[in-house]
């Protein structure tokens, strides 16, 4: 029953739809619950806002932090608010080496979110075809497949990425096949489930005595019917990832210093945090922060819009 | 059940061999100890001896054949660094981590459980509202630098406790333990909140949407008509059905505290198990590493096997196959 209710409110939206050509698309039907959900609203002008710092970043910032010739080791641990021998103020303070940390945390939300949403991406594919095969083949290949799931995700995803990154070395790719491996099989499982309902559906039965074949019916009726559990997954594994990545690049086994993403900002600041000079770790944090939140609430929401058993 | 139990532990046995042969193939291919171990002043003589030492100039299967001989017999290696048998190395570090986080569940469940059973009881007042903000913000806060932000608060601005180690520890059946003495719980404090800070949040949630859900079933309705006080509703029969899914997360949540106590460990020098494995993993320490791999699979396969039996235990509908 409940599924039921799922599918529809998803797809019609719950009462206007009356002629399939009509109908309004499902993403404008829950951007617009989004965007009235105050909560949530917040949380997608903050992302948008970061992403477009993010992008933007080298016309923004007013130094680019690894130019190594536009550092003077004489602006050393300046605290927020600081003028440099130039002229220039330093909003957020400055590093050890007299990196601008406003600067410096520009391009690393850069880094953060590249790699949270290309490991998202890449796990939400491998996740999704798996996912949709286990339900489709059923049996065997199917029981093998979530034994697979069982086990991985019986292992906590930071030790999984701390074996497979103390194996591979550092870099960019690195860590993001690291967390494409920690996360496929959230994916995987939560299709899966949705997919087996779907399988059993009349429209399903429909297609298959028009004789369509497999491949269609998987990718063309089945899919979209499973992407609303999928949507509200994927907004948390990517928050998931971003902090995974800044958990491992803090622990010092992410990314190379060469690359520097929100978590290795906060690991140099990490030794002169003792001596009283915070914001060398806590700013580029309360970075981290905010877009993680800002990411949460925006999935929060749309687990309440897309499951309506939490309504009410 | 014993064929249930027999499977598990087949299915034990496939993961660590798949996953010792994937990590120890793993880590021939990058990086060599030798390099990492000798002074750069080392003579190409005191070289070879080093890798004769370690048997790395075998091939590698040989080198893995000799590492699961060894194994079976409980031997999984010496370390490079330390000379000591790995698995004593880590066995001396594991009750300081799992100290850590049993104390960092503990404190996620007293403060998490009545929070949820409040945020569910009554969604729609302030407090259950500030409730659910308050755990978007504990899913949000990063381990390792709300960590930061404690010692920083707690320590270096007002003093009130110790930011690193464990401080005094009491012998309990020739195991160190910190929780009976005075420093020894100022010390764990900061490091078991930080660790349980993302469990509490957690907990939270599950115990409100449990008791949301359950609250509408019939068998509240029928509890209510026949009079039964809201309270022994609530403690009785919603709290019970609730546990089922808390009983899961625990479980699952147990191993990935202890997984996560790396990063506590890191912050607060907490001499666990984790801050070792961070320290094989720059020095490429195989052994350490291969064998921290092993115990944390055994760990986590006999904690999900508890969660399983409890689940039954505590669900009768909940039937133990061996597929």
């Amino acid at each position: 029953m409940t599924d039921l209710s799922k599918t529809t409110s998803v797809h019609t939206g719950g009462k206007t739809d009356k002629s399939r050509s009509h109908s309004v698309s499902p993403f404008r039907i829950i951007m617009g619950k989004l965007v009235r959900d105050p909560l949530a609203l917040t949380g997608l002008v903050i992302v948008s806002i970061l992403v477009l710092a993010a992008v933007f970043a080298p016309v923004i910032a007013p130094q680019d932090p690894y130019d190594l010739a536009q550092l003077d080791i004489m602006d050393g641990r300046l605290a927020p608010g600081a003028e440099s021998f130039t002229g220039m103020t330093y909003l957020l303070g400055t590093d050890d080496q007299g990196r601008d940390l406003f600067s410096a945390i520009l391009y690393g939300l850069r880094t953060s979110i590249l790699v949270g949403v290309a490991s998202a991406a890449i796990a939400l594919l491998i996740g999704a075809a798996v996912g949709l095969l286990s339900a489709y083949a059923g049996g065997r290949t199917d029981a093998f497949l979530m034994r697979v799931v069982d086990i991985q995700l019986s292992f906590p995803a930071i030790l999984v990425a701390l074996i497979l990154l103390a194996v591979l070395g550092q870099g960019v790719d690195k860590i993001i096949l690291a967390l494409v491996v920690t996360q496929w099989a959230y994916y995987a499982r939560t299709i899966r489930g949705s997919a087996l309902v779907e399988r059993k559906r009349a429209y399903v039965d429909a297609a298959r005595s028009m004789a369509l074949p497999d491949r269609r019916i998987l990718f063309r009726h089945i899919l979209p019917n499973c992407l609303a559990p999928l949507i509200v997954v994927a907004t948390m594994r990517v928050a998931y990832a971003i902090m995974l990545e800044a958990t491992l690049s803090f622990l010092g086994i992410g990314l190379p210093v060469t690359e520097p993403s929100l978590g290795l900002l906060v690991s140099n600041g990490f030794e002169y945090m003792l001596s009283g000079d915070y914001w060398i770790s806590f700013f580029p944090g309360v970075a981290l922060l905010i877009l993680i939140v800002a990411i949460n609430l925006i999935g929060d929401s749309l687990r309440d819009i897309l499951n309506p058993r939490r309504e009410g | 059940m014993s064929g249930y139990l027999f499977s598990r532990l087949l299915q034990t046995a496939v993961t660590l061999f798949v996953m010792s042969v994937l990590v120890f193939g793993g880590l021939h291919m990058v990086g060599n100890p030798v390099d990492v171990l000798l002074s750069p002043t080392a003579t190409p003589a005191e070289r070879l001896e080093v890798i004769k030492s370690f048997g790395l100039d075998r091939p590698v299967w040989e080198q893995y054949w000799i590492f699961l001989k060894n194994a079976l017999t409980g031997n999984l290696g010496n370390s490079f660094v330390f000379n000591q048998p790995a698995l004593d190395l880590i066995l001396q570090r594991m009750p300081a981590t799992l100290e850590l986080a049993a104390a960092a569940l503990l404190m996620a469940l007293v403060l998490g459980i009545p929070l949820g059973i409040y945020a569910g009881l009554k969604p729609n007042g302030w407090f259950a509202k500030s409730i659910m903000t308050f755990s978007i913000l504990g899913f949000s806060l990063p381990t390792f630098w709300i960590g930061l932000v404690m010692i920083m608060v707690f320590a270096v601005q007002l003093g009130w406790l110790p930011s690193s180690g464990r401080g005094d520890t009491v012998d309990v059946l020739g195991v160190p333990v910190s929780i009976f003495t005075m420093d020894g719980l100022a010390h764990l404090a900061l490091p078991a909140f930080n660790l349980a800070l993302f469990k509490i949040s957690l907990v939270i949630r599950i115990t409100r949407a449990g008791v949301l859900e359950t609250m509408q079933l019939d068998f509240v309705r029928f509890a209510r008509a026949k009079g039964l006080p809201e309270k022994r509703i609530v403690t009785v029969h919603v709290l019970k059905n609730t546990l089922i899914p808390l009983i899961t997360v625990i479980g699952l949540e147990l191993g990935s505290l202890i997984a996560f106590a790396v990063v506590t460990e890191t912050i607060f020098a907490w001499p666990g198990m984790g801050k070792l494995i961070i320290d094989a993993i720059a020095v490429l320490d195989r052994p350490v590493i291969l064998a921290y791999l092993m115990i944390t699979v055994v760990m986590f396969s006999l904690i999900n096997l508890a969660v399983d039996i409890l689940y039954s235990v505590v669900d009768p509908r909940v039937r133990l196959e061996g597929n």
